[in-house]
């Protein structure tokens, strides 16, 4: 009974607290520094498409919401011919940022992406291409990876050296 | 002839007021269950989210009417209409200030007290004529709790009739003149207040709708307007419980400098929000539990303070 009474007059005590909620679209909520939202391809400092189309997000992806095709250029470099994430699927989870080798696919702070027909959450290569490098400034894929493409040959790339020709006996 | 109109003025004024009161109640439970569990409730909907009510009366309005197939159709439609007459039956006799007063009955508590009563029926037929185990399971326990928890209501309001020496609710107020009845009979008060939660079946005695166990209980098939009704009958028997609980206890109108009809009004909210608080705090007890705490502690706490006062109101006058 005396606990019954005790928690009534803890619950009137709440009156003088201060309330908890974040009226949202006035008022908007704090996010972590490391807030995952909104899903986007990142370019590198030249510009160019970071992606390289392994498929490793759409392997990672629990919800199955990311599905691209891979194609070449003509000098060999690898890129996606439609890279399609369904939002509508999409639970945010960031597996695919971890698995990308390129630090092409990085999620943002942005959360306010409702829609009011269902398809319009489908977002195509074009939607989800941003112009910048995202998080990491500097990386470029090709330059620090031994794979040869048009303008740079095989050994180098940063870090790298020349190739060894196995063929010669010379030192 | 002139009394008669006022009579009927009356009549419509308190109609009216306990129907707007009861609606603004859906909005003020919201806003101090926010309060008390620091939320801040409906607020978009106009000033301070007031126009709230408005919103879902409209909406409930034009909700689709609908009685299912196995429904015991007549049965069903009465229920709810049934319960609110009998909360409203009631507020005839509520004095709410000297001369304000639809019917000043004689035997006014008894008419309380017998309204509250039929209430029960509004109740058990909604759960029987609904055809579903849930809403017969919320309606038998409905039935069992009101009937059992009205024995001592009545029983607890007794020491106030010997107290007043009168049931008629105008007199029982002039009566506490010098003294309020909440303090020589402050255990009815509290058999009382129990009791008056149980038969409003407000938390934490909602087993009738236990919506954790019964789904909604007695009023799970009900829809639209009907369900509308049986939420209105709550809060309208909330209402009138704080209304009886200061008519009995508090003094009713009776204060300093305020007219009387304000002091009746600001006593009355007083303890509408005590049973909101209640509801904020307190979890629902087990169904036996709820039996035996009326049958083994309240009713003879009751017969026990009758007996008390009755006694020391021989040896005294």
């Amino acid at each position: 009974m005396l606990s019954h009474l005790r928690t009534i007059w803890q619950i009137l005590r709440h009156s003088f607290r201060r309330p908890e909620t974040i009226q949202y679209p006035e008022q908007k909520p704090y996010l972590a520094p490391r807030f995952r939202g909104r899903i986007i391809l990142s370019r590198d400092p030249d510009g160019e498409e970071r992606c390289v189309a392994c498929y490793l997000c759409a392997a990672a992806c629990p919800v199955d919401c990311i599905a691209l095709q891979a194609t070449e250029d003509e000098h060999g470099r690898r890129y996606p011919a439609f890279f399609r994430i369904n939002f509508s699927r999409c639970i945010l989870c960031g597996f695919c940022e971890e698995a990308c080798p390129t630090l092409a696919i990085q999620l943002t702070p942005d959360y306010e992406m409702c829609e009011y027909d269902r398809q319009n959450l489908v977002y195509e290569k074009e939607d989800l291409l941003i112009s910048g490098p995202g998080k990491y400034p500097d990386y470029n894929f090709y330059r620090v990876a031994g794979l040869a493409i048009a303008g740079k040959d095989k050994g180098e790339a940063e870090n790298e050296s020349e190739p060894v020709d196995t063929h010669t006996l010379l030192p | 002839m002139n009394s008669i109109f006022r009579q009927i003025i009356i009549i419509i004024v308190v109609i009216a007021a306990a129907l707007t009161v009861s609606a603004g109640l859906i909005w003020l439970e919201r806003r101090l269950l926010a309060l008390w569990q620091d939320r801040r409730g409906p607020n978009r909907v106009g000033p301070f989210g007031l126009m709230q009510v408005m919103a879902d009366m409209i909406k409930i309005f034009f909700k689709e009417d609908w009685i299912p197939p196995f429904a015991d159709r007549p049965v069903f439609v009465i229920a709810p209409a049934l319960l609110v007459v009998t909360v409203l039956m009631s507020f005839a006799v509520v004095p709410f200030a000297p001369g304000i007063v639809v019917s000043d009955l004689n035997v006014g508590l008894l008419f309380f007290l017998a309204m509250t009563a039929l209430g029960v029926y509004g109740i058990a037929l909604g759960g029987w004529s609904s055809n579903n185990k849930y809403s017969l399971l919320g309606a038998i326990r409905a039935t069992a709790q009101m009937l059992s928890y009205e024995v001592f209501m009545g029983l607890s309001l007794m020491g106030v009739v010997i107290l007043a020496g009168s049931f008629n609710l105008s007199k029982i107020v002039e009566a506490q003149k010098n003294l309020w009845f909440c303090i020589p009979q402050f255990p009815g008060l509290v058999i009382f207040v129990i009791a008056g939660i149980a038969e409003t079946h407000r938390l934490p005695f909602d087993l009738p709708e236990a919506e954790s166990e019964l789904i909604a209980g007695f009023h799970s098939e009900y829809s639209g307007m009907k369900f509308g009704l049986f939420f209105v009958g709550e809060y309208l028997s909330i209402t009138l419980i704080s209304a009886m609980i200061v008519v009995f206890f508090f003094g009713g109108w009776l204060g300093p400098v305020l007219p009387p009809i304000l002091w009746f009004v600001i006593k009355t909210f007083v303890f509408i929000c005590g049973f909101i608080l209640l509801r904020a705090s307190l979890p629902r007890p087990r169904y036996d539990q709820l039996m035996s705490f009326a049958w083994k502690i309240l009713l003879p706490l009751a017969l026990l303070n009758l007996m008390v006062t009755g006694g020391i109101v021989l040896a005294v006058g």
